[in-house]
C-alpha cells in the first residue's frame, strides 16, 4: 500500500489526535538490519506503516558497470550476508546465459549442492531468528550451530567462510575433492536430528503458534499482484518455483517437491521454510550420490576461464592465456545484447538484467532483489495488527537490507 | 494464439519489434502505446505478475539512438510464460505511464527507476525518491554521473587524527 498524503492529513485531523507515531529503527535488534519504519499507532494497533529504506545504499549497480564479470562477484555476494553463494550463483548464471556458456556436468552439480546448502543456511537463520524475536532462544542456538557447520563446508571449498566469491564465469574457483563430499554427507547426517529437534521445539509450541498464526496474512491475488516470489508466495498458495518452472543447473535431473501452504500467514511461511529444508536435504543427497567426475571448468580453449596451473607454469601459451583472462584491460568478446536471467534464491526470484556491450564488463548490471519486492508488501500486511506483531511479520519476510538497498 | 500473435493483431498500425535471445522473448514497443499494451497484457494475455521494472541509460552505448530504455519483465503465473518488454524514452523530460493501476509491484520498482534515472511515471500514487535521501538532486545510475559521486563527500566534515 503506498503512503498517501491524504493519509497524513487524515491523521493530523483534530479528531485523530489520539494516534501517535513510533519510529522503529534504523538501529533496532529486531529489524536484523538497517531499515526504518515509521509506524502510526492507535493504542497498540498499527494503523499505518511507512518504510524508509536506503540506509545501506552503496551504489552496487553502479560498481557493476565498472567491474568485469569475475570482479563483480565480490560485490554481488556482499548484497546478501545470509546466503552469499546463492547470489554468486545467480550472477554467474545470468552472465553465462548472456555469453551462451554451457557448464560442465560436474560444475552444475557442485553449484546445485552449494545453492541448496545456501537455502538451508538462509532458512535456518530465518527460523532461528523468528524464534529468537518471539522469545524462543533455544531453537536459535540449534539453528546457528548448523549454520556454523555450513560455513565450515563452504570454507573448505572456497577458502573463505563468508563472502566466498567462489564462482567464476564458466566454472568455480577451485574444484572440490572427495573429502569435501564426505564432509557434506556428514553434515546432512547431523542435520536431520537437529531439524527434527527444532520442529519439536517450535512447530507445536503454543506460545509460538499464538504469536504468529493468522498474523500478516497475504492473499494469493495480492502476492501475485505485488510480485512476491519464493517461500512467501508459496506460503500464500502461489505455486511458483523457478527450479521447476525454468529449470537451470542440475535441477531437471533431480527429484524434489515444491512446498506450499494455503495459510498465507507467518506460521505458513515458517512451515514452508521448515519443509523446504527437508527438500533441500533430499536434493543435496541426490547430487552427492551422482556428482560426475571430470573437469569443473569449461574448456580453456574458449579463452574465458584461465587454463590449468601446469599449463600456466610450464608453457608460454598457457601463461599468456592466464594473463589474458586475469588482466582487467584484456578480456574476451561478449555479445552486444541484453538478457534477464533469474534463479530461485532462498528468498525468491533473484534476477539479473545484464546489458552487454561487447566488453567483459556489463554496460548495465541490474539486480532484481527479492527483498526489495517483499519489503514493499510489509505496510500492506501489517495494518490492523499489534505493535508486537511488527517483529514477527518482519522476521517472516526475511528482509536482507544490503540486498534491499544495494 | 501465442502472445506475439495477439499483440500483433491488436496493434496492427504500431511498430512492435519481437525478438528472442537465449530463452528471453522480447518485444520493443513505442512509449505512446504503453498504456494500451499494459491493458492488453493484463486482461487479454493473463500476465498477472510484474516481476521487474528497470531502466538502462544508453548515453555511451555504441550505435544507440535513444537515451533511456525502460524494461519490464512480465510473468503469467498460470502458464509460467515470461515476456520482456522494452520501451524507449528521451530527454528532456522522460515520462512514461505508471503500471501501478494494473500491477501493485510497480510501486517501489518505478520509484527506484525515478530515483536512479529521473524517469517520471504519470499516475504513480507516491513518486518519491526511495534509495537516496529526499534532498538528493542527481540520478546516480545515469551514465553522465561519475562513479565516485558528485558533491556528496564535500558535505561531510573531515576529522583529522589530532582532533578526534
Amino acid at each position: 500500500m503506498p503512503f498517501e498524503v491524504s493519509d497524513l492529513a487524515e491523521m493530523d485531523a483534530p479528531e485523530k489526535e489520539y494516534l501517535w507515531t513510533l519510529n522503529f529503527g534504523p538501529q533496532h535488534p529486531a529489524t536484523h538490519t538497517t531499515l526504518r519504519l515509521v509506524l502510526t499507532l492507535d493504542g497498540e494497533t498499527v494503523v499505518n506503516a511507512v518504510p524508509h529504506i536506503g540506509y545501506l545504499h552503496s551504489g552496487f549497480e553502479k560498481l557493476g558497470e565498472h567491474l568485469d564479470f569475475n570482479q563483480y562477484v565480490t560485490i554481488v555476494d556482499r548484497m546478501n550476508y545470509i546466503s552469499p553463494l546463492a547470489n554468486e550463483i545467480a550472477w554467474h548464471h545470468a552472465v553465462e546465459k548472456l555469453l551462451g556458456i554451457e557448464l560442465t556436468p560436474r560444475c552444475k552439480y557442485l553449484r546445485t549442492i552449494l545453492a541448496e546448502l545456501m537455502r538451508l543456511h538462509d532458512h535456518l537463520l530465518n527460523v532461528g531468528t523468528t524464534g529468537l524475536d518471539l522469545g524462543a532462544f533455544t531453537a536459535f542456538l540449534y539453528a546457528f550451530y548448523q549454520r556454523e557447520k555450513i560455513y565450515d563446508i563452504v570454507e573448505t571449498a572456497s577458502g573463505q567462510r563468508f563472502h566466498t566469491s567462489y564462482t567464476r564465469v564458466g566454472g568455480v574457483m577451485f574444484d572440490v575433492n572427495n573429502a569435501w563430499v564426505d564432509k557434506v554427507r556428514d553434515f546432512l547426517k547431523g542435520f536431520m536430528p537437529v531439524h527434527a529437534e527444532v520442529h519439536r521445539l517450535l512447530t507445536r509450541n503454543r506460545i509460538f503458534i499464538d504469536r504468529i498464526k493468522g498474523v500478516g496474512y497475504l492473499s494469493p491475488e495480492d502476492a501475485i499482484s505485488m510480485g512476491v516470489t519464493g517461500p512467501l508466495a508459496r506460503a500464500s498458495g502461489v505455486l511458483r518455483d523457478l527450479r521447476k518452472d525454468e529449470p537451470y543447473l542440475a535441477y531437471p535431473d533431480l527429484d524434489f517437491k515444491v512446498v506450499a501452504s494455503k495459510d498465507g500467514d507467518c506460521y505458513g511461511r515458517y512451515l514452508v521454510r521448515m519443509q523446504e529444508m527437508l527438500e533441500s536435504v533430499k536434493i543435496i543427497e541426490q547430487c552427492l550420490e551422482n556428482i560426475p567426475a571430470g573437469p569443473v571448468n569449461i574448456d580453456a580453449e574458449t579463452h574465458i576461464v584461465p587454463p590449468a596451473k601446469p599449463a600456466v607454469y610450464r608453457s608460454i601459451e598457457g601463461l599468456i592465456q592466464h594473463f589474458e583472462v586475469m588482466m582487467p584491460n584484456r578480456g574476451y568478446d561478449t555479445p552486444r545484447d541484453e538478457i534477464y536471467a533469474a534463479t530461485e534464491s532462498p528468498n525468491g526470484e533473484l534476477g539479473f538484467y545484464i546489458v552487454g556491450d561487447g566488453s567483459p564488463r556489463a554496460y548495465r548490471a541490474r539486480t532484481r532483489p527479492p527483498s526489495y519486492i517483499h519489503f514493499a508488501v510489509f505496510p500492506h500486511i501489517i495494518k490492523g495488527h499489534q505493535l508486537s506483531d511488527v517483529v514477527a511479520v518482519l522476521g517472516s519476510l526475511n528482509i536482507i537490507a544490503a540486498e534491499l538497498d544495494r | 494464439m501465442s502472445t506475439e500473435d495477439v499483440l500483433k493483431s491488436k496493434f496492427l498500425d504500431d511498430t512492435l519489434t519481437f525478438s528472442q535471445f537465449r530463452d528471453n522473448r522480447r518485444v520493443v514497443v513505442p512509449a505512446a502505446k504503453l498504456q494500451a499494451i499494459f491493458q492488453c497484457l493484463k486482461s487479454d494475455l493473463g500476465f498477472d505478475m510484474l516481476s521487474e521494472v528497470t531502466a538502462v541509460d544508453y548515453l555511451e552505448y555504441e550505435g544507440a539512438t535513444d537515451r533511456f530504455g525502460v524494461v519490464y519483465v512480465f510473468i503469467n503465473v498460470a502458464t509460467g510464460e515470461r515476456l520482456v518488454l522494452k520501451t524507449f524514452v528521451n530527454d528532456p523530460k522522460p515520462t512514461l505511464p505508471s503500471a501501478y493501476s494494473l500491477w501493485k509491484s510497480a510501486d517501489w520498482l518505478e520509484r527506484e527507476v525515478f530515483d536512479m534515472f529521473g524517469i517520471t511515471f504519470t499516475g504513480h500514487p507516491d513518486l518519491r525518491r526511495i534509495l537516496t535521501p529526499d534532498e538528493f538532486t542527481a540520478n546516480p545510475l545515469r551514465k553522465d554521473y561519475p562513479l565516485k559521486g558528485r558533491g556528496e563527500r564535500h558535505n561531510f566534515p573531515v576529522v583529522t587524527r589530532a582532533e578526534s
